[in-house]
């Protein structure tokens, strides 16, 4: 089967910077793809590739097996979810939804037809004669998503469609999106910065980092196993020891990734359990978060290492700040990283 | 809590502080202050004035006596519609000012296209200046200028004639009614004046309504189907339309009262703004030279009307 969307050793550079460097990609059909990564990590500009927007200095984009390089928007069976909407103020909500349609040419009749249709299905049928400016932000991301599917695209491409809106509406959309990209079979290739987001809706996800992809996997593989420390970092929040202390630990001669609920705070003087690691350090601070306590402890040699705890009721001295602790994760949690290219 | 700094501020505030904090507590009566003296100054000399315009047009002039007849009647503008006279100076003025503004937006709406989405800052910047070089010279000097780059053996002429296309220019100036003698003496070379003088005016809104399209906009359409064609009739020009009322409103009423380009440049033949000029001035004819300064706000009106019918004003 061919993928969906295929990079091969795109390049886009602008001026100096390369903000898409070499990139190499396959999206399966049908598959839910998030492109994860900081701002400025070349996610959104590897989207408008794909969109058309950009075009690469060198590479090639495939879609659907079909070299779309040089193809303008206009002519790629794509559709995009802006980050800003990007309706149309001039138009009403159903003549923004049925724009695809009647720049196609389709006959008025089909086009209401279908543009209500859609308007059901993102749950705005009695808002078709408003203006997008009467509209709530939720309600604007719907046309948006309603416009972009009037074209019944092969690839919807979402350019961090839930950063706009407040955290109860964030979740409410992401069930929504998940649901409506099971029931209409579409690739989507959703671009965000927020790693919790990306996870939980992905069937894959590429982490991205100054231009490049450093890993493609399932969430579950991104988050147990990440590849180097910019990964362990980003997606799970891992403390990532350095070679030297991984190698005065462990005896390892590489980075490694041990995630903060996997590490535990021991009194001082406490003797280790054994296939147990400890490191003695001090504890510099730490924040309540209401399930968990998180605690970060310097190490003798510098590094700060975050502990997650389950909270307990009971307060616990052992935690104060400038305490003398020690920090204990079992062997087995340790993943070796690779070292990072300069 | 610092105390005795506190202290020493309120001490030094003395009463310039107390009257920012009675304004503070009181943010109407500031905005009350604020806008009293621009409001007195606008409807007593702004409206004023109008007012006073619009009522002297209801007057009428003894013809005997000369003297003014402060008895509302509509007989000036019984005498300003029916003398053939009076109708022709209307129309000329009316298909001037229609030309200019037609010829304003076609060659305002790519420059200002130009501007807002293709050029680089710097040169951005270069066309800003271009466009209002021209509003930092005298009226006057400007006028008298094009006359001599109009006159027969003037500039343009001469630039025709080089190029070869001295015979084009022969054939517009044998055009009955647009043509004449030469370029100065004609009304083609009155429509050139009338269009590089308000230029700017058109060019400066267009611009301001371009570059408050998002690129997003743009994009989206595009990304929907829609070629660079469609989506210029479909979204940029719809939302610039605004800009281009609002241009053309200027180059429209600018030409409308515009009484001294006529009298330098072109045809033989009164315009609007000379006939209000003479009449209130020479002829002494108040109530006619009102009646006539009407017609220009009726016809902006009828405009502004017809055009906002169009939706030009819904992306606003």
């Amino acid at each position: 089967m061919t993928a969906a969307i295929e990079f091969r050793k795109v390049t886009r550079s602008f001026g100096s910077v390369r903000a898409v460097d070499d990139v190499t990609l396959d999206v399966a059909a049908g598959e839910f793809f998030s492109m994860l990564g900081p701002s400025g990590s070349g996610k959104t500009t590897c989207l408008r590739l794909i969109a058309g927007f950009e075009l690469p200095n060198s590479g090639h984009i495939l879609l659907d097996g079909v070299d779309v390089s040089d193809v303008p928007p206009y002519d790629r069976d794509v559709n995009t979810v802006f980050q800003d909407y990007a309706l149309f103020p001039h138009m009403s909500v159903l003549e923004n939804v049925e724009y695809g349609l009647k720049v196609r040419h389709v006959a008025a009749e089909e086009r209401h037809k279908r543009a209500a249709e859609m308007l059901a299905l993102v749950k705005l049928s009695d808002f078709g004669e408003r203006r997008p400016n009467q509209l709530s932000g939720g309600q604007r991301q719907r046309v948006a998503l309603g416009r972009a599917l009037i074209n019944r695209p092969k690839v919807l491409l979402l350019d961090e469609p839930l950063g706009a809106l407040d955290l109860k509406l964030r979740e409410a959309m992401q069930i929504e999106l998940k649901a409506l990209q099971r029931e209409l079979g579409i690739t989507f290739v959703f671009v965000t910065h927020d790693q919790g987001v990306a996870l939980s809706m992905s069937d894959r996800v590429a982490v991205f980092d100054r231009g490049r992809i450093v890993q493609v996997d399932t969430p579950r593989g991104l988050y147990s196993r990440p590849r180097n420390s910019f990964v362990a970092e980003f997606v799970g929040g891992a403390n990532v020891l350095s070679a030297k202390l991984a190698s005065s630990l462990l005896g390892l001669a590489t980075p490694v990734a041990v995630r903060p609920e996997q590490m535990r705070i021991l009194p001082a003087g406490a003797s280790g359990e054994a296939g147990w690691v400890a490191c003695p350090g001090t504890v510099a601070d730490s924040q309540y978060h209401g399930a968990t306590l998180r605690v970060q402890v310097r190490t003798s040699d510098g590094q700060l290492l975050t502990v997650a705890r389950p909270e307990s009721s009971e307060g616990d001295d052992s935690v104060r700040t400038g305490a003398a602790v020690q920090v204990a994760w079992p062997r087995t949690s340790v993943v070796e990283l690779e070292t990072e290219r300069g | 809590m610092n105390v005795t700094g506190g202290g020493a501020l309120s001490a030094a505030g003395g009463w310039s502080r107390g009257l920012s904090t009675f304004f503070y507590r009181r943010p109407n009566q500031y905005v009350l202050l604020l806008l009293v003296p621009p409001l007195l100054w606008f409807g007593t000399v702004y409206l004023g004035s109008l007012f006073s315009l619009l009522l002297q047009s209801f007057y009428s002039i003894n013809d005997f006596t000369a003297e003014i007849v402060r008895e509302p009647t509509l007989a000036t503008y019984k005498q300003l519609l029916t003398q053939p006279a009076h109708v022709d100076i209307i129309l000329r003025t009316m298909t001037m000012a229609i030309a200019v503004t037609v010829a304003c937006s076609l060659i305002g709406f790519p420059v200002a296209y130009y501007m807002a989405r293709y050029a680089t800052p710097r040169m951005k910047t270069f066309f800003y200046i271009a466009v209002l070089l021209p509003m930092w010279t005298s009226y006057l000097v400007k006028v008298y200028a094009w006359r001599l780059i109009l006159a027969k053996s003037g500039m343009l002429t001469w630039l025709l004639d080089t190029i070869g296309l001295g015979r084009a220019l022969d054939a517009a100036l044998a055009t009955p009614v647009i043509g004449g003698p030469t370029l100065a003496s004609s009304y083609i070379g009155m429509f050139i004046v009338f269009v590089y003088m308000w230029l700017p005016y058109m060019i400066l809104p267009i611009h301001a309504a371009l570059e408050r399209v998002p690129r997003s906009l743009i994009q989206a359409s595009a990304d929907l189907g829609a070629k660079p064609g469609q989506t210029f009739r479909n979204v940029i020009l719809p939302l610039a339309f605004p800009g281009v009322a609002a241009g053309s409103v200027f180059t429209f009423s600018l030409t409308l009262g515009d009484y001294i380009i006529p009298g330098v440049v072109g045809a033989p033949g009164y315009f609007i703004g000379m006939m209000v000029y003479q009449q209130q001035g020479l002829a002494g004819n108040i109530p006619l030279a009102a009646a006539f300064s009407v017609v220009p706000i009726v016809i902006i009106a009828i405009y502004l009307t017809i055009v906002k019918r169009f939706g030009a004003f819904d992306a606003l």
